[in-house]
């Protein structure tokens, strides 16, 4: 099953090599990673998204519990959460495909957000699920870059991961 | 992406709090390299175990003036003062420390880090760093020791700023010996150490970390929950491991044992926790464990795992792990639970407590196990004991190995401190010299380093002058730490050197022989040096014993020179070896068996 887990690290610069390395040296999955400041200075929020069958699962996050960098860990998928995930994508934009194209991100409620005669860049944000279905969706030939940011998310209700 | 910089401004939510002395009395101003020396004394460090060079010149610099206060230890490689402090840890239960040099001299230690982390040895290793501004520029003796380390050690630091280091060194002895100890490197460039740069010191007297909390206690329910199935069970088994010996808890266990009148086996780690010599005791487990021992893993209907980590050389194939068994696991590492064995009563705690928890709810119950059931158990037991497996040819002409452990053992009356190399020599003294106390036993038993031996022993041997100390080996693996003999002259170590020569690297020749049809790829020692002359060379005593009748005079007067360094060349079977043993991907209950016994025997 797929888990998104939710970290707040401390904010130095071994704490990345560390947590990308136990999952190298552990064979574990890894979907993907990411990790920026948060509004408290000493501390990151890493948001990283991985698969497995329960057990394995459990090791991870107790593994990841045992990095003396990881201060908190919460896995989203336990409970009701939001999860967001941001892509540009930048595709072939020739006349004949262009209406097409922009009644695909009309469905999806995307953006434009570059446009030359012969190109597109799209921005669409939502739960990876919804950004794969787009990649589906657009002919494969007309697409020319996918850039993703890896999923991030939040739980739903009053309670926020907090030191 | 380099490393972990400790800012204490940033990491840390309280001030670290006055190591002593009144607040108006201004704290002395030290460099670097007298803040690295005085952190130590300050932790109340016996011995640095090190070797000197560029990047940590300014260190010895600052340690030649503190002579008096903390003693230095020359190794004669890196590898040696990790082992050496490896050592010193396992004996006493104190962090060993070490100082070595940037690049090579880190490189060195890496194996003698690697050693301490599998087997969790609380180590603080300081290490020199090229200077800050040159970091990453491929300078002269750069490596990246945080990067290099990092897989290997428990936590790692490299120190960017001067004033972060007394504090650094605070948190890296707390991660060292907390919760389930391992090896800390502490990575210091050379320009945090210059002598020119004085501040303030002051050593903090605790340390607090937000990210890091060891759990103090098991949880009182799963506790009492455990207890009620251990009196429940009829074919209970308490198998035990490093935790104990780690965690100071033999009495308690030894308290726990008696109580219940319960079997009990351990690990290689965890030999002389529990008296070997008692009548509950049944030997060790695993791949090279007693057929009684094995057998009644395999049979339990209650395994009690105690400091324990179901390494795969203790469960052998994990599907046929304990087939029977409900399993109650206590271990201070949530991580080790259920990591290869799924348990049913997990408890996450020191083991010292959560057995003093266990013996106060077994005295509140007031209960005791099922006696009927225990003694139809016992029996069952006894008749398994009854195969004698580790029984060898006592009437041999040639000097069995086993022989020689045993011979060791009442040469020594059991009270011995007694470290060893790896191999089939490792093997026979965790099966023929029964250790009564914990921290006795010294060994590589995780990544199983040839090379070991000697230095630990130099560490132990330190840590306990008026001790026996002795170094079970065999040639091959002497060979990879031999140079520090001359530290044993440098510093008078009384060691004794046991060599089982058996001329091969046996326990390699015995893979070879079972497995690759006795096609023996390069595990024959040629060119052996001749040992008595070496040891000689080093300054130090050396014999050598080739007959059976010969070998009990001569390890008395061995030990009877207890002053001096005595190397013991043994010539010993080169064909012997180790039984019972269950071969990779087999269970407890497919033992091999020495040869000498029939099929019927074991019916
Ligand atoms: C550093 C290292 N290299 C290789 C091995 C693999 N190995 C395990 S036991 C062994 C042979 C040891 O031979 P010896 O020291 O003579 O002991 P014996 O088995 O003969 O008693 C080897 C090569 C190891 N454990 N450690
Ligand atoms: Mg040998």
């Amino acid at each position: 099953m797929r888990h998104i887990l939710s970290m707040l690290v401390e904010n130095e610069s071994g704490a990345l090599s560390r947590i990308a390395g136990l999952f190298s040296a552990r064979g574990y999955n890894i979907e993907s990673l990411t990790v920026a400041p948060t509004d408290e200075p000493t501390l990151s929020r890493m948001t990283l998204v991985t698969w497995g069958n329960d057990d394995i699962v459990e090791q991870i996050k107790k593994q990841l519990n045992k990095l003396i960098d990881v201060v908190k860990l919460q896995d989203l998928s336990e409970g009701e959460h939001i999860e967001r995930e941001m892509m540009l994508i930048k595709l072939r934009a020739a006349r004949p495909d262009r209406d097409e194209l922009m009644r695909l991100v009309d469905i999806f409620r995307a953006k434009i957000i570059d446009v030359t005669d012969l190109s597109f860049v799209v921005e669409l944000t939502g739960a990876s699920k919804k950004l794969d279905a787009f990649i589906k969706a657009v002919p494969e030939a007309l697409i020319t870059e996918v850039v993703r940011s890896g999923a991030t998310g939040i739980s739903r209700g009053e309670k926020g991961l907090t030191v | 992406m380099r490393s972990a910089s400790v800012d204490q401004s940033q990491t840390d939510q309280q001030p670290p709090a006055r190591a002593s002395a009144a607040p108006d009395v201004a704290p002395p101003l030290l460099s670097g390299a007298e803040i690295t020396i005085q952190a130590l004394i300050d932790e109340g460090v016996e011995f640095v175990f090190g070797y000197p060079g560029g990047a940590v010149l300014h260190i010895y610099d600052a340690l030649f003036k503190r002579g008096d206060a903390i003693k230095h230890i020359l190794v004669r490689h890196e590898q040696g003062a990790t082992h050496a402090a490896d050592g010193y840890a396992r004996a006493t239960g104190k962090v060993g420390v070490c100082l070595v040099t940037s690049g090579p001299g880190a490189t060195n230690a890496v194996t003698g880090i690697a050693t301490a982390h599998l087997d969790s040895i609380p180590m603080v290793v300081i290490t020199g760093q090229v200077p800050t501004p040159v970091i990453g520029s491929d300078a002269f003796q750069e490596v990246d020791t945080v990067g290099i380390t990092r897989p290997c050690v428990k936590h790692n630091f490299l120190v960017k700023r001067v004033e972060d280091l007394a504090l650094t060194i605070k948190k890296a002895f707390y991660i060292a010996s907390s919760g389930r100890p391992g090896p800390v490197v502490v990575d210091i460039p050379k320009d945090v150490t210059d002598p020119n740069i004085k501040i303030p010191y002051e050593y903090p007297a605790a340390v607090h970390m937000r990210s890091y909390s060891p759990a103090l206690r098991g949880h009182h329910g799963q506790i009492k929950k455990a207890v009620e199935k251990m009196l429940a069970a009829k074919r209970p088994v308490i198998y035990t491991g490093g935790g104990v010996v780690l965690g100071d808890a033999s009495a308690q266990l030894s308290a726990l044992v008696r109580a219940l009148g319960y079997p009990i086996t351990s690990t290689l780690m965890g030999l002389g926790a529990y008296p070997m010599t008692d009548k509950l005791f049944l030997g060790m487990l695993g791949m090279h464990g007693t057929y009684e021992a094995n057998m009644a893993m395999h049979e339990t209907d209650c395994l009690i795992a105690i400091g324990a980590r179901f390494d795969d050389r203790v469960t052998g194939k994990i599907e046929h792990f304990c087939p029977h068994a409900e399993i109650i696991h206590v271990d201070v590492d949530p991580s080790s639970i259920s990591k290869t064995v799924k348990v049913h009563v997990p408890i996450v705690g020191p083991v010292q407590s959560v057995l003093t928890d266990m013996l106060a709810v077994l005295a509140e119950l007031g209960r005791t196990p099922d006696q009927d059931a225990l003694a139809a158990w016992w029996q069952q037991i006894d008749a398994w004991k009854g195969i004698d497996c580790l029984r060898y040819d006592r009437t041999s002409q040639v000097i069995k190995p086993q022989f020689a452990v045993e011979t060791l053992y009442k040469v020594t009356n059991g009270e011995l401190f007694l470290t060893s190399d790896v191999g089939q020599h490792q093997m026979f003294a965790a099966q023929f010299y029964p250790f009564d106390k914990p921290r006795r036993w010294i060994n590589s038993g995780g990544l199983g380093t040839m090379g070991f031996g000697l230095p630990a022993a130099m560490g132990v041997q330190l840590a306990y002058p008026d001790a026996p100390v002795a170094c079970i080996s065999g040639e091959a693996s002497i060979l990879m730490c031999i140079q520090e003999m001359a530290t044993c002259k440098q510093y008078g170590l009384p060691i004794k050197v046991i060599l089982l020569n058996n001329g091969y690297m046996g326990m390699v020749r015995q893979w070879q022989e079972f497995f690759y049809e006795s096609r023996y790829a390069h595990s024959y020692v040629d060119a052996l040096p001749d040992f008595v002359q070496l040891a000689e060379s080093f300054g130090h005593v050396g014999m050598r014993v080739e007959q059976p009748d010969e070998l009990e005079s001569a390890m008395r007067e061995a030990f009877a020179m207890r002053d001096r360094f005595v190397f013991l060349d043994v010539i010993v079977d080169p064909t012997e070896n180790v039984y019972p043993m269950i071969a990779a991907g087999k269970g407890h209950h497919e033992m091999e068996l020495p040869p000498t016994m029939s099929e019927r025997e074991l019916a």
